[in-house]
């Protein structure tokens, strides 16, 4: 699911510089699977698939696999179309030291809903 | 090169409340019905430009969108820095009352956003016979906190950051990329603190579950719009009112979120005019 977060992440330049503030490595969990991403100023360095023996990270991001799926539809529906909103209906929980987080939020955001663009298009999926 | 003066003009209101000196900063067009019109937490009255723009609305009604202190280009009371702003339910419904009179506004209709959506309510539970008609945009009676405010304010996070990242999600999916992030520009700007302190009134002090039952839409007309893509005031909270009140209208506006005067004025516009010729030509 994640496999081409990096690509997608990376030539989007003006998505690059919102992050640039950012390095460290922060864990998304899609119940049972995981991924640590490794940030280097707003890029993605590197992604990497659990399961982790060690895994080292500042924040976490967790959430069932079967959300975290709705979420990356190209148009989610209702509820399930943003992190807060699956955090306000208990379906997804932020961990660790939040600071990185919410001072990235709108990076943060932009990251996770990359994957979107993989998804089958608006049309097909109607 | 194209230029076009928009029919909007802006003025400062020098207002004496509650013993402090308020500078309120708002914008108006048209002529008619008064329409106050007010934004959500944390941001201004710009939200509402494509109302103010809109030649159908401005012809029979007198639209005027006021920044709330400490939002937009209204200012602070002075000794603000000394406070720990928090928007109360009481404070907020008089301070809308003080504007109205000062204007001298006679049975205004107000409408109002999330916080103005709560506010709308509260108006319509205590004073409805005071306006003509209240239009609650993404109302609903009550929010349980769902993530930790204290962020929005905080030495190591930057408040307008912030501030966007949390709400950028309650944008609606179709939104025009423009609109959107002018939306989001508004969040970017508030004051320190300012967001934070109105979802005090939103999530703790704005509980109005208990008053809903005091409201009576045959007294004073009530529409509910909602955007179905917001979660914060979702439909079924809205729809959960409306199903209390005897004669409300609701009204799930598809593909909109929680900001739809700002976020896609077009397709809101399309959902508001109907219930504006309602309330300009009642029967």
């Amino acid at each position: 699911m994640l496999e081409k977060l990096a690509g997608l992440v990376n030539d989007d330049e003006a998505l690059v510089r919102r992050g640039r503030h950012l390095t460290g490595a922060f864990l998304v969990e899609a119940r049972p699977r995981s991924w640590l991403i490794h940030v280097l100023r707003g890029r993605i360095e590197k992604v990497e698939e659990g399961p982790f023996v060690m895994p080292s990270w500042r924040f976490a991001l967790r959430a069932d696999e079967s959300d975290w799926q709705r979420f990356w539809q190209a148009r989610p529906a209702p509820g399930e179309h943003d992190l807060l909103a699956l955090v306000r209906r208990g379906l997804m929980k932020f961990e660790g030291d939040l600071q990185p987080l919410m001072a990235n939020l709108l990076y943060l955001k932009g990251v996770l809903e990359a994957p979107r663009a993989l998804a089958p298009s608006r049309g097909a999926a109607q | 090169m194209t230029a076009a003066l928009e029919p909007i003009v802006g003025r400062y209101l020098s207002l004496d409340f509650e013993g402090r000196r308020y500078r309120v900063y708002f914008e108006e067009a048209g002529e008619g019905i008064p329409l106050i019109c007010l934004h959500t937490a944390g941001s201004d009255g710009r939200q509402y430009r494509g109302v103010l723009n809109d030649a159908e609305v401005t012809k029979h009604f007198r639209v005027i969108a006021f920044d709330m202190p400490r939002h937009g280009k209204s200012s602070p009371p002075h000794g603000f820095e000394r406070d720990e702003y928090l928007l109360t339910r009481d404070f907020y419904t008089a301070f809308v009352i003080a504007f109205a009179d000062a204007l001298s506004l006679e049975r205004p209709v107000v409408m109002g956003c999330s916080i103005g959506g709560r506010l709308v309510l509260n108006l319509a539970a205590l004073h409805a016979d005071r306006f003509r008609a209240l239009v609650g945009l993404q109302a609903s009676a009550h929010v349980a906190p769902y993530y930790d405010t204290q962020w929005l304010h905080h030495a190591d996070v930057h408040g307008g950051e912030v501030c966007a990242g949390i709400v950028s999600g309650l944008v609606g999916p179709d939104a025009p990329a423009a609109h959107r992030w002018e939306t989001l520009w508004h969040y970017m700007q508030g004051g320190p603190g300012v967001f934070k302190g109105d979802l005090h009134f939103y999530k703790v002090d704005g509980d109005l579950r208990e008053r809903i039952a005091a409201i009576d839409a045959r007294r004073c007309p009530l529409f509910l719009l909602t955007g179905e893509y917001d979660y914060s005031c979702s439909p079924a909270e809205t729809q959960e009112v409306a199903a209390m009140v005897p004669g409300a209208t609701c009204i799930i506006m598809p593909g909109l979120g929680h900001f739809p005067m700002s976020e896609d004025p077009d397709r809101f516009l399309d959902h508001l005019r109907p219930v504006l010729d309602r309330i300009a030509k009642p029967g």
